[in-house]
């Protein structure tokens, strides 16, 4: 066992920690602050800094990026900014990632380095009802010629407003359950697609998670994404990564909760003493502490499993089911630790505490993580049931 | 990065496993039952070389990674926690200072028959007034000559009963604070030390727990460890060490209620299926199985990092007060998941439930690890 990053890697956490403290770090409060997503920022890091192809081949315009690396950059982005490092998350795991892994040749070659450039990618699999139970949606893609025809509603849709390109899970076959449903790339300003305002959320702010209507929407069958009834298996498999990349945003959230925390308590004085020579304070550090390091280790764990191509799902919903309680744990006690001061939106904690919450719910709620750790834990023992 | 064991570790898991299973598991209930020292399981463990795992070859040890140590403390603990604790006293906390601080007479006199298994070390630190406040000794060596004549009592000793050498903590200079504090190599057989009854104990029933006594024993001059003076900060270096021990001792506790649970929940039926199909008892696996691997990385790691000769006392402490905390808490869902069952003794996981307190005890209790882990933040950010 090797638990440090290799020289790229910390090069590569440098640049990327760097960059986000000279350039991401002012333009934070104002976007959340007004709910405006920094698309301009976006494009500055897929032009700068390649994260529009994190794990893309150089082929397609990425940078080829391992799993570990991939952690590492949105570990770094979430510390200065969750809601940005949520937008690359989504855009590289399951947008450009799944295209890549799941596309035909000519769907890679033409998307593939439009969305390495400048496209953004969303990812469209939630309804109004269906969320955890994603072989309950309905919406549907009916072939004709051609062409599909796509009706229907989906919800939860991040980076929804500014998205060049979607990732639409519909239903083929709507009597066939998980079967019957398939994946489609559908542009934005297609007829018959109309985009909601983004919901009004308690974190992430900056983040757009909107509402997609299909109206007799028409696509040509070209765009269709794998073989028809192949969705549920390309999305439980893509999530898998997701899940990695939303462990790496909590871990992040965590760990600047903490450090503003250690900061916070030597600072303030009560009772003629710094409050970090309390043991009441110290112990919320070395809690929080322990859960930051346990969080990471479990993530980079994932990542390297993933590396080298073992199976990784179990490990990848430990890792998210840990970190996003670990990180809502975290900013609990720091807003703590602040006192009334980390209740005022002038101390960052305030925002890393709401920003922490969605963790626990996007990408697989921490109680479809426990289902699919208990689920593969049984397998792994010999449980047929 | 990478998170796989070398070749020799893997082979040691493989060995420490075997023999747990096959030697040390059947009789694990009955060894809790009877509180009897495990000398044939600690006969093995010598075999082996486990009593001096991390003791260079030259004087008698394995010569294997501190990493390579926890696995093996892990899987012997699975099957039983009082040998586990038997072999961590005396891999961490006595051959580990001898090897380190030691000079070759030392090395040769104790260090050699410790790491051989052919005598049994204890660590002689806790005093009846000086638990987790270590620097209130009370025990006294006033130089007389050639020997420390030693005074005072020291208790919860593990292998106390037992050993034939122990490591005494005690005050060289009574002036001088944690600085007037000494380490001696105290032979088991000193005219003047006398060993206390067996602790009853809630779990680690067979470890051999005792207090001692000593009254005017006299120690040579030249059995002082380190130099003098040094003995605290050996004490706590040591107990870096031993954490690590402890934590994989932990680990195994919580794997053993873990997989028992586990079988458990597949052959148990309620409501015409097998119970391991409720969400209810899925939601205790699933944390049980999160909290441990958890547990478990950050103990290779403070390991892999004391392999690296880097300080390591934050890594240790951290996997110290999680894993402890993981034994507790996966053994109690343990016996949730047996229901009735889980709280009689024909059922292994009571056993894991008794057993898994005392890691959050000995070896400094998870308030000193919390102190450790949140001085060493607060220091690191200055």
């Amino acid at each position: 066992m090797d638990f440090s990053l290799s020289e790229e890697q910390i090069l590569l956490r440098q640049t990327v920690r760097e960059f986000a403290q000279l350039e991401i770090a002012p333009e934070v409060e104002a976007h959340e602050r007004e709910a405006r997503f920094p698309r301009p920022l976006v494009n500055r890091l897929w032009k700068e800094l390649g994260l529009g192809g994190m794990s893309c081949s150089e082929e397609f315009g990425g940078i080829g990026l391992d799993p570990i690396s991939y952690v590492v950059v949105i570990e770094e982005l979430a510390r200065v900014w969750p809601a940005l490092s949520i937008a690359v998350s989504v855009h590289n795991s399951v947008g450009v990632q799944l295209i890549d892994r799941f596309g035909n040749n000519e769907q890679r070659r033409h998307y593939l380095p439009k969305l390495t450039s400048e496209w953004l990618a969303a990812f469209s699999l939630s309804e109004p009802g269906a969320g955890s139970d994603v072989a309950a949606i309905r919406a549907v893609a009916r072939r004709d010629g051609d062409s599909y025809v796509l009706d229907g509603e989906k919800n939860w849709v991040t980076n929804g407003s500014s998205a060049d390109l979607y990732i639409v899970f519909l239903k083929t076959d709507p009597a066939a359950g998980s079967r019957g449903i398939t994946v489609f790339i559908v542009e934005r300003g297609i007829q018959g697609l109309s985009v909601s305002r983004p919901e009004r959320k308690m974190g992430i702010k900056a983040s757009e998670a909107v509402v997609l209507s299909f109206d007799h929407a028409r696509i040509p069958a070209s765009c269709r994404l794998g073989e028809e009834g192949q969705g549920f298996k390309i999305a439980m498999q893509q999530l898998d990564g997701g899940r990695i990349g939303v462990g790496a945003q909590a871990l992040g959230i965590a760990e600047a909760a903490l450090d503003r925390s250690i900061r916070y308590s030597k600072e303030r004085t009560a009772f003629g003493k710094p409050i970090s020579d309390f043991q009441a304070i110290e112990w919320m550090l070395a809690d929080m502490k322990v859960r930051v390091e346990g969080a990471r280790l479990l993530i980079y764990n994932a990542a390297w499993l993933r590396l080298s191509g073992r199976p990784f799902s179990r490990a990848a919903s430990m890792a998210k089911l840990y970190a996003s309680e670990a990180a809502t744990f975290v900013t609990h006690r720091a807003i703590q630790i602040h006192g009334g001061y980390g209740y005022t939106e002038d101390y960052q904690v305030e925002r890393y505490y709401r920003d922490a919450r969605v963790t626990e719910i996007y990408e697989g709620t921490s109680e479809i993580q426990r289902l699919v750790i208990a689920r593969n834990w049984l397998k792994e023992n010999g449980f047929e049931g | 990065m990478h998170f796989e064991l070398t070749e020799d570790e893997r082979m040691i898991r493989e060995t420490a496993r075997e023999l747990a299973e096959k030697e040390f598991a059947p009789k694990a209930s009955k060894y809790d039952e009877s509180c009897e020292f495990p000398q044939d399981n600690v006969q093995k463990l010598a075999e082996l070389g486990f009593m001096g795992m991390c003791v260079e070859e030259r004087w008698g040890g394995a010569g294997l990674s501190a990493l390579a140590y926890a696995v093996a403390m892990e899987e012997i603990s699975r099957a039983c926690a009082s040998t586990g604790v038997i072999m961590s006293v005396q891999n961490s906390l006595v051959c580990d200072p001898i090897q380190k601080f030691g000079n070759d007479v030392q090395k040769e006199t104790y260090l050699r028959p410790l790491a051989q298994g052919a005598k049994i070390g204890a660590y002689c630190l806790t005093e009846p007034e000086a638990g987790s406040d270590a620097q209130n000794q009370r025990t006294s060596a006033i130089l007389d000559g050639d020997h420390y004549v030693l005074n005072g009592t020291k208790n919860f000793i593990t292998n106390g009963r037992v050993a034939d050498v122990y490591i005494v903590y005690c005050k060289t200079d009574p002036n001088a604070g944690h600085k007037g504090i000494s380490a001696l190599i105290v032979d088991g057989n000193s005219e003047g030390l006398t060993r206390g009854q067996k602790e009853n104990t809630m779990g680690i029933r067979a470890s051999s727990t005792c207090s001692l006594f000593f009254s005017n024993v006299r120690v040579p001059a030249e059995n002082l460890l380190g130099p003098l003076g040094k003995g605290f900060s050996i004490a706590l270096a040591t107990l870096d060490g031993g954490r690590i021990g402890i934590a994989s001792q932990a680990l195994g506790i919580a794997q053993a209620a873990l997989s028992a649970a586990t079988r458990y929940a597949q052959e148990r039926k309620t409501f015409g299926r097998p119970i391991a199909e409720l969400q209810a008892v899925q939601w205790m696996l699933a944390d049980s199985v999160t909290q441990l691997e958890a547990a478990r990385l950050l103990t290779y790691r403070a390991a892999r990092k004391k392999d690296s000769g880097e300080r390591y006392s934050l890594e240790a402490s951290m996997a110290k007060l999680a894993a402890s905390r993981a034994a507790v808490e996966v053994a109690d869902r343990a016996v949730q998941v047996h229901g009735g069952y889980g709280y009689i003794r024909e059922y292994p996981v009571e056993r894991y439930y008794r057993d898994a307190k005392i890691t959050e005890l000995y070896e400094g209790t998870s308030e000193i690890q919390r102190l450790v882990i949140a001085r060493n933040l607060l220091a690191q950010a200055s």
